[in-house]
């Protein structure tokens, strides 16, 4: 039986025009960028400097902090430099320039494509094994993983939930993962399991990619205490909260984790990179992007190296189209726009999307006509009409009393809004000042 | 190549747009506006047109003139507002009545709040309720409706409308069942359209018909209407239980008046009603019972618009009031 | 019919009184003692609430500056920059205090990444909100550190002192600045500052806040300080720093020589209010560097005329300004006319 979340959701158009293109291996790029920061928390801090020799697979720079990850080189080759580049955010930071050369890969990682079964860490070996590899969650918030499978004193696990929903329009990286490398993927579930000592995983897929429910349900029954769950077409679907609430219909508390209800969530493709990290004692130094849009004469999924600029994944998907209006690191109701095309792909990119002028545009704002779409397709029950306005007018106050904080970005009042009203970025915006005053507050 | 465009998340939109969910309103009008021009004839035109060309030129004149900002009159607020005051009124208004209906209803129930989405009452309404104050008579002297090519009910020319009949009856100390037999029977006629009011409001079924495409189309929701149907029939139904020579039965209420109009395409008025489900429940429960108390109570026979503007005042606290079910809200123990 | 109007009379005369004696009574049992000081202070500032001072409102400021002036006697840190020092004395004044004279201050834009000096390389679509838009890239024209030209700091404005020109696509301050410093909060990228106003208007500042490198910076904007430092090393007065590649006139330092400006390779730094330079004369003190003309000159002798004209229309003096319009009409008549002062500094 499918499943699905209650309260709110959209169904934006699908556009999956990628979903039947294999995964193919982008060359290598000329040079690299891996910024030091492509996680959620503290960044890295280098433990290279200008002109060294380095490997595939060589830790370029450790996560020191508790909420921070290690980043290794996806490339072999010199350091040019260590200099800020402009990334995803908008803004420079502080990268590791390579010059490459070659393809030389650090021993003891294991490239070939064997599928390695047995698992014989224990349950810390697994988590330290994950944090040395740099595992984060690839769905998008790149949060470290083996902060996430480090459950807190006093609360317990009982289930792991994998998100293969990729509710996302366009996106299918997630999509060809599961059907090309399933069996990796399961192992990797099975690693997860044993990490978090929980006697049952559920893979939550949505029923617009039967084949890969099709598929995995099979290599499941290998399995002891993994299913996989067939889900309705419901976009925020993927989103943490509502995934668990749709699956184990259990409701995370405002502002409170996953844990609190017994559950941890993972991506799919984060459970691929704890079957390599784990297995093959390979660092997260690549993984399958996306690149799609209506115009794009070659759209398709990519083995992408970490710190290809974002321009040559373009070429490979046919050169950047002329009607071009917006070039997007994720998807199009999450993703961010990019302002350079040097970009480079990170942990957290999922899928390059290239947006036709028009169909970037956004269109002219009208005045609020109170038709409440928006209260009605928001997963978390706010009134983003009344916190545009909050927002708008700075009663800062009342926006954090009208739970701002609970807004998971998802950007479904937005989609919905039939005057075009600009909804998400004044609660960003209010999210933003609010969490300012929160952590002022906090200090005193 | 062109700049690349920058903006937050998301990239993509729905194809809902103001106008399209305003021109649905007017498509779903239609029916009921067919219905009155079988049963009132040119007259219905010639209310329907001025009262829509009168509100658009008060909207146009309004935004040019007096707040000098752009001219939004294609958006089809203004062309609701008028089909909706020219089915508040009888079929037989001087055009300058209409001219004076339009000027309050788009200048001081719409415009004098800052235009589409800012009123607080609903706009046909604050017209309609003026010219009922303002012109009593004209307002209530409903022409007897003669079908197309067929024959009157009665001689007369006009005549009151069934709550009228029903009001003055009882005021003049008669019971309901001797007042019944002045009235056209239900299903025949009430439900059809055939008996004395206001334009649009005289054909329950016409105007279902465009609740329901409004309904597919997800223009509305049914909180409203359910709650304000439910309401106004649960109430009639307990004072019809208490005494039946005095109150008459909840069907002659449904049927009558304003009820459909003012259910399905006034109290339903995205601007003025709540934004939350609950909200809407019981603004339209609220408006139910006003409805009956000022038909049974009141000095006037009807009451919908009165019920609504009165409701429509409620409409900010009730958002206070009653937010929706918020995720993570209740902590399962 | 007498008895009728004697007893409504008599009633509702009865009725009224009774209301009153109650409302006296009630009146006194719920009596506030306020120091009477407080309203003659409140009654000497601008009341034009806009919380420049700190304090919400004028109110406010009034019973800090009677709770300070009875604890410690004095009106340390307490100013109205909107009332400046002559509000300021009044005030001192009904406390029996005095108060040391302050400079004026005035919000100066530190950027002049305009449309020209720094071609968009992006367009942005959303909400019109500066703070947003900072959050969500670096900008139009690519700087991290420039004006986003969305305006935060106009809305921010309760004086009508700032507005957008569109041209530039910049914020310009005109002088009806009362250096409340409400834009200085407003802007997420710190781009404002409070300066003295100067002598004669005349102020020297970078208008520049990038702290990036002198490559990145003059990427993306023609007119970036690029941090060099040779107005650092041409200052007399030490008051120029460098710092993370952007170098800072400190207004207490600045002597207002001028000889930093023309040194800047990218014309970073400005100045405002100063006759034109004698091209002869920096030509014989300097050979090889042409003269530069003044930034922005003409633009501010034009408004300097304008504010003149204002001034002679409107009779009743805008309240904020009241205070002080007779320094500043001689402030401009010396500005526009006599030049001797200039001649000799020359």
């Amino acid at each position: 039986m499918l499943k699905t979340f209650k309260l709110g959701g959209v169904h934006p158009a699908e556009n999956k025009i990628s979903e039947d293109k294999k995964i193919e291996v982008l060359p290598l790029p000329k040079i690299a960028y891996i910024p030091i920061s492509q996680h959620l928390g503290a960044p890295a801090k280098p433990l290279v400097n200008k002109g060294d020799s380095i490997k595939v697979g060589q830790q370029i720079a450790k996560g020191e902090a508790f909420i921070s990850a290690n980043i290794h080189s996806s490339v072999s080759g010199k350091v040019q430099k260590i200099d800020a580049v402009i990334d995803a955010s908008g803004y420079k930071r502080t990268a590791v320039v390579v010059q490459v050369e070659g393809d030389e890969w650090e021993e003891g990682i294991d490239k070939t494509k064997d599928i390695k079964r047995d698992i014989t860490l224990s349950q810390k070996e697994i988590i330290a094994k994950i944090n040395e590899k740099g595992i984060v969650g690839l769905g998008g918030a790149t949060f470290p993983s083996h902060v996430k499978l480090m459950v807190p004193d006093g609360k317990k696990a009982d289930v792991l939930i994998i998100n293969g929903v990729e509710c996302e329009p366009y996106l299918t990286s997630d999509h060809r993962l599961m059907l090309e490398m399933g069996e990796e993927m399961m192992i990797g579930v099975e690693i997860l399991k044993r990490a978090l000592g929980v006697n049952r995983a559920v893979i939550g897929i949505e029923n617009n990619k039967p084949d890969a429910i099709e598929h995995l349900s099979k290599i499941a029954k290998n399995f002891s205490g993994i299913e996989v769950q067939g889900l309705k077409v419901k976009y925020p679907q993927g989103a943490e909260k509502q995934l668990i609430k749709a699956i184990i219909n259990r409701e995370v508390p405002s502002g409170k984790l996953p844990i609190e209800v017994g559950a941890v969530v993972n991506n799919s493709g984060t459970a691929y990179a704890v079957y390599e990290a784990v297995q093959k004692n390979k660092p997260l130094i690549e993984r399958v992007v996306t690149i799609t849009g209506k115009s794009v004469k070659n759209p398709g999924n990519f083995m992408v190296r970490i710190g290809t600029p974002v321009s040559e994944l373009i070429e490979a998907g046919g050169g950047l189209p002329d009607d071009t209006g917006k070039v997007i690191s994720g998807g199009p109701m999450m993703g961010k726009a990019l302002n350079s095309l040097e970009a480079p792909i990170v942990k957290g990119t999922s899928g390059i999307l290239i947006m036709q002028e028009e169909e970037a545009a956004r269109k002219q704002v009208l005045n609020c006509i109170r038709c409440s779409r928006c209260v009605s397709v928001c997963p978390m029950g706010l009134e983003p009409y009344l916190l545009e306005k909050v927002v708008m007018f700075e009663d800062f106050e009342r926006t954090e009393k009208e739970r701002v904080m609970d807004c998971i970005e998802c950007g479904s009042c937005q989609f919905t809004c039939p005057a075009n009203r600009p909804l998400l970025d004044y609660i960003r915006l209010g999210k933003n000042k609010v969490g300012q005053i929160m952590r002022a507050r906090a200090k005193k | 190549m062109n700049l690349l465009k920058i903006s937050g998340s998301p990239h993509v939109h729905t194809d809902n747009s103001v106008k399209g969910i305003m021109y649905g309103v007017i498509y779903a009008m239609i029916p009921a506006l067919l219905v009155s021009i079988y049963f009132f004839g040119l007259d219905a035109i010639r209310v329907t047109v001025l009262s829509v060309v009168m509100c658009l030129l008060v909207e146009y004149l309004i935004q040019k003139y007096v707040l000098k900002t752009t001219v939004t009159i294609s958006d089809g607020s203004a062309i609701i507002t008028g089909i909706l005051l020219a089915f508040n009124v009888p079929s037989n208004l001087p055009w300058h009545i209409i001219l004076i209906g339009a000027i309050v209803a788009i200048g001081i129930g719409k415009m004098s709040f800052g235009g589409v989405g800012k009123n607080i009452f609903n706009p046909a309404l604050v017209g309609r309720v003026f010219l009922l104050i303002s012109f009593p008579v004209q307002m209530t002297s409903w022409p007897i409706p003669v079908p197309l090519g067929g024959k009157a009910l009665t001689d007369a020319i006009t005549g009151p409308t069934p709550l009228g009949i029903m009001k003055e009856g009882l005021s003049a100390g008669k019971t309901v069942s001797e007042i019944m037999p002045q009235i056209p029977d239900y299903v025949q006629n009430m439900l059809v359209g055939f008996q004395g009011g206001s334009l649009g409001e005289v054909s329950a079924l016409a105007l279902l018909l465009g609740a329901i495409y409004m309904l597919i189309r997800k223009i509305i929701t049914w909180h409203t209407p359910v709650a304000f149907i439910g309401s106004a029939f649960i109430f009639a139904s307990i004072l019809y239980l208490v005494d039946p020579a005095r109150f008459v039965d909840p069907f002659f209420h449904m049927l009558t008046g304003g009820m459909m109009l003012g259910v399905f395409f006034m109290a339903t008025d995205m601007v003025t009603s709540p934004m939350s489900a609950k909200g809407q429940l019981i603004f339209g429960a609220g408006a139910g019972i006003l409805t009956i108390l000022i038909r049974v109570f009141g000095a006037y026979p009807e009451g919908v618009s009165f019920a609504i503007l009165i409701m429509n005042a409620f409409v900010p606290l009730l958002d206070r009031g009653f937010k929706p079910k918020r995720f993570g809200e209740v902590v399962k123990a | 019919m007498n008895d009728v109007i004697i007893f409504s009379v008599a009633s509702l005369g009865a009725i009224g009184i009774a209301a009153s004696v109650i409302l006296y009574f009630v009146a006194q049992k719920f009596k506030v003692i306020e120091d009477p000081r407080i309203d003659l202070v409140e009654g000497a500032l601008p009341a034009a609430n806009c919380g420049g001072c700190g304090f919400a409102g004028c109110r406010a400021f009034a019973e800090a500056s009677v709770k300070q002036a009875e604890d410690k006697s004095n009106l340390e840190g307490l100013n109205c920059p909107v009332g400046g020092n002559d509000v300021m004395a009044q005030v001192a004044e009904i406390l029996s205090l005095t108060v040391e004279e302050q400079d004026p201050l005035i919000a100066v834009v530190r950027c002049n990444g305009s449309l020209a000096n720094s071609p968009k390389k992006a367009s942005y679509e959303g909400a019109s909100s500066c703070a947003f838009a900072h959050n969500l890239f670096s900008g139009e024209g690519g700087c991290p550190f420039g004006c986003l030209g969305l305006g935060d700091c106009v809305k921010s404005c309760a004086f009508d002192a700032i507005f957008i020109n569109p041209e530039t696509g910049l914020p310009e301050v005109n002088d009806k600045c009362v250096a409340c410093g409400a834009c200085v909060e407003a802007c997420p990228r710190d781009i404002i500052e409070l300066r003295p106003k100067g002598k004669k208007d005349r102020r020297i500042f970078v208008s520049c806040v990038n702290q990036e490198k002198g490559g990145p910076a003059k990427k993306n904007c023609d007119v970036a300080c690029i941090g060099c430092g040779k107005c650092v090393k041409v200052c007399p007065f030490d008051a120029i720093t460098l710092e993370n590649s952007l170098a800072y006139i400190d207004p207490e330092k600045c002597k207002l020589c001028r000889k930093c400006v023309p040194e800047c390779p990218t014309n970073a730094i400005h100045e405002l209010n100063f006759p034109e330079r004698k091209p002869k004369l920096v030509v014989a003190g300097n050979e090889e560097k042409p003269a530069r003309p003044a930034v922005k000159a003409d633009a501010e002798a034009v408004k300097i005329a304008d504010t003149r004209e204002v001034k002679k229309g409107t009779d009743p003096i805008p309240e904020e300004k009241a205070a002080e319009t007779p320094k500043s009409v001689e402030k401009d008549d010396s500005a526009s006319t006599g030049n001797s002062e200039e001649t000799r500094e020359n």
